[in-house]
């Protein structure tokens, strides 16, 4: 038996040599990808389109290889679970997905319902289930939709409501793929600070495919950049975007860290690298008040 | 919509921002004919949307839905940017050609053979987009342009667009994406429960924090970052990376002056 300290940073997510092909395909998706994520983490994976993001992704829950079957290689475990060796039903119940587009995602005829389907196929109790679903509408600020129908909604509402439905199964790793793309920019914060209670207060890991690192580094514990079917950097915010070779990559640098990259080509070298605006306001009130 | 009123120039770059639900989508919808207005009227070109077919709109307004699966139906990449070029009865070798610098400005080329549904989210939208501009309207409506889209294409897409204007073309871009915005410096109008609440410059409006807030946006990072510090007397109306350096290098020299 592993006693408490040991499990805290027992990692969640342990991938070695994973390559994979989809069916058909003539090049590899995934290209000999190893990875470890420990519990609790809030990390960002990022990279250019077709990098391979939404395909690793599609791992941890095992919907590769069950569902869209091609070539897989590699060891890839998952909250301890050996993905190859267990059902996509199963992997369910530990790592939640929220897919790019709500609508491949929502299907019931009431919010709630939608929220309740993952409950229900786990046969919890009804009382719990009610508290469930009633704790992930708050959560995601949509329990005035309860009774409406999702396809009815707008996108940013739809999104809200997939990000419930996963959210009601409390799994310990939630992965979510671009799930604010389709909201306003305060909606898109509020859902990133959602995102980053669940990793605060319940120790959820959580994997966020984002783009938008203005909006999304500051809650990030790490920043993992793939290219090309691989991974090319794993590390703090920070230190990823002091990297020259993300910015070789053309990832989406967030604007106060390039402003301080614009200031040091002026001459104006500052002092640390903000990840956020609130930092840049700080130290830059630091230097400009003496 | 409720009593809308607005005119959108020949050659103009509009941004249409706002609260999920504003009616952002609702609005542009009307500028091609999918759907008219229950009262009032849309002119086109000078023509109401009531009476010319969507079909025969959508030659001159080329629209780009927000979800490329509402859009996407071929079996190939090519096809599907062929398809609304034979409708609009161009011969073969214009389609060819047109069909090659579409995937050529859209960075598509070696999915020409492939079904879109087997490309990310970000690349089908592009193969959207390609299907469009392939027939070169005059007017491009984009609704959401930048979902799924990584910095590169953005840039990219930013330039593109931008060099589309310049060539005369009227660009309408339904977005949430404010940092896109900042950089493209449109028009911007701001729409609340199916009005308008603001229409301006982008560096007046997305640096009011109280329409900001109205709106459901939240103002670019170098405006927020600016908007902490007008304490100090900096303006705090910046939106752009360059002038915030500038900005800064020059109190920097004052102070050590």
């Amino acid at each position: 038996m592993r006693d408490t300290a040991a499990t805290l940073i027992l990692p969640v997510i342990e991938i070695s040599g994973l390559t994979y092909s989809y069916p058909g395909a003539n090049k590899p998706s995934l290209r000999d990808v190893s990875l470890t994520v420990e519990k609790g983490e809030f990390a960002i994976l990022t990279g250019p389109s077709g990098c391979g993001k939404t395909t690793l992704c599609r791992c941890f829950n095992g919907l590769i290889p069950h569902f869209y079957a091609g070539e897989l290689k590699g060891d890839l475990k998952v909250a301890g679970l050996s993905v190859n060796e267990r059902s996509t039903g199963e992997m369910a119940k530990h790592v939640g997905l929220v897919f790019q587009n709500p609508e491949n995602q929502l299907f019931a005829l009431s919010v709630e319902k939608d929220v309740a389907f993952g409950l229900e196929n786990l046969g919890m109790p009804r009382e719990q289930m009610r508290e469930r679903v009633n704790w992930a509408l708050k959560m995601t600020e949509i329990e005035d939709l309860r009774e409406r129908a999702p396809h009815e909604l707008s996108g940013g509402q739809q999104q809200r409501v997939a990000i419930a439905s996963v959210l009601a199964m409390q799994p310990e790793i939630i992965v979510f793929d671009e799930p604010t793309s389709f909201l306003d920019p305060l909606g898109a914060q509020r859902i990133f600070e959602v995102i980053s209670h669940l990793n605060k207060q319940l120790g959820i890991t959580v994997i966020l495919v984002e783009h938008r690192l203005d909006l999304a580094a500051k809650y990030a514990s790490h920043v993992i950049i793939m290219d090309e079917g691989k991974i090319v950097l794993n590390g703090a915010p920070k230190e990823i975007f002091n990297s020259e070779r993300a910015w070789l990559l053309g990832v989406g640098i967030p604007k106060a860290v390039r402003l301080w990259r614009l200031l040091k080509e002026a001459g104006v070298d500052l002092k640390g690298l903000p990840v956020s605006s609130e930092e840049a306001i700080q130290y830059l009130k630091e230097v400009l008040q003496r | 919509m409720k009593g809308v009123s607005l005119e959108i120039r020949d050659g103009e770059f509009v941004a249409i921002m706002g609260q999920n639900g504003a009616g952002k989508t609702t609005l542009v919808k009307n500028f091609n004919g999918l759907l008219k207005p229950a009262k009032g009227q849309v002119l086109v070109d000078g023509v109401s949307t009531k009476a010319v077919s969507v079909a025969k709109l959508a030659r001159t307004v080329g629209f780009v839905f927000q979800n490329p699966d509402h859009q996407l139906f071929s079996e190939t990449v090519e096809e599907e940017i062929a398809f609304a070029l034979r409708n609009f009865g161009f011969d073969a070798s214009a389609i060819e050609k047109r069909v090659t610098w579409a995937v050529n400005l859209l960075d598509l080329v070696d999915y020409r053979k492939t079904s879109p549904f087997m490309l990310s989210g970000g690349e089908r939208k592009r193969v959207a987009l390609a299907s469009v501009l392939a027939w070169d309207p005059k007017v491009v409506i984009l609704d959401e342009p930048t979902i799924g889209q990584d910095h590169r294409q953005k840039e990219n897409l930013r330039q593109f667009i931008v060099q589309l204007n310049e060539q005369g073309k009227t660009v309408v871009v339904v977005t949430h994406d404010v940092e896109f915005v900042a950089e493209c410096n449109p028009r911007v109008i701001l729409m609340r429960e199916g009005k308008i609440l603001a229409d301006g410059e982008a560096k007046k409006i997305l640096t009011d924090t109280a329409l900001a807030l109205a709106a459901s946006i939240v103002p670019p990072q170098i405006s927020q970052i600016f908007q902490g510090l007008s304490f100090l007397g900096l303006p705090s109306d910046v939106i752009d990376v360059s002038e915030a350096k500038n900005l800064l290098v020059d109190r920097f020299k004052e102070l050590r002056s």
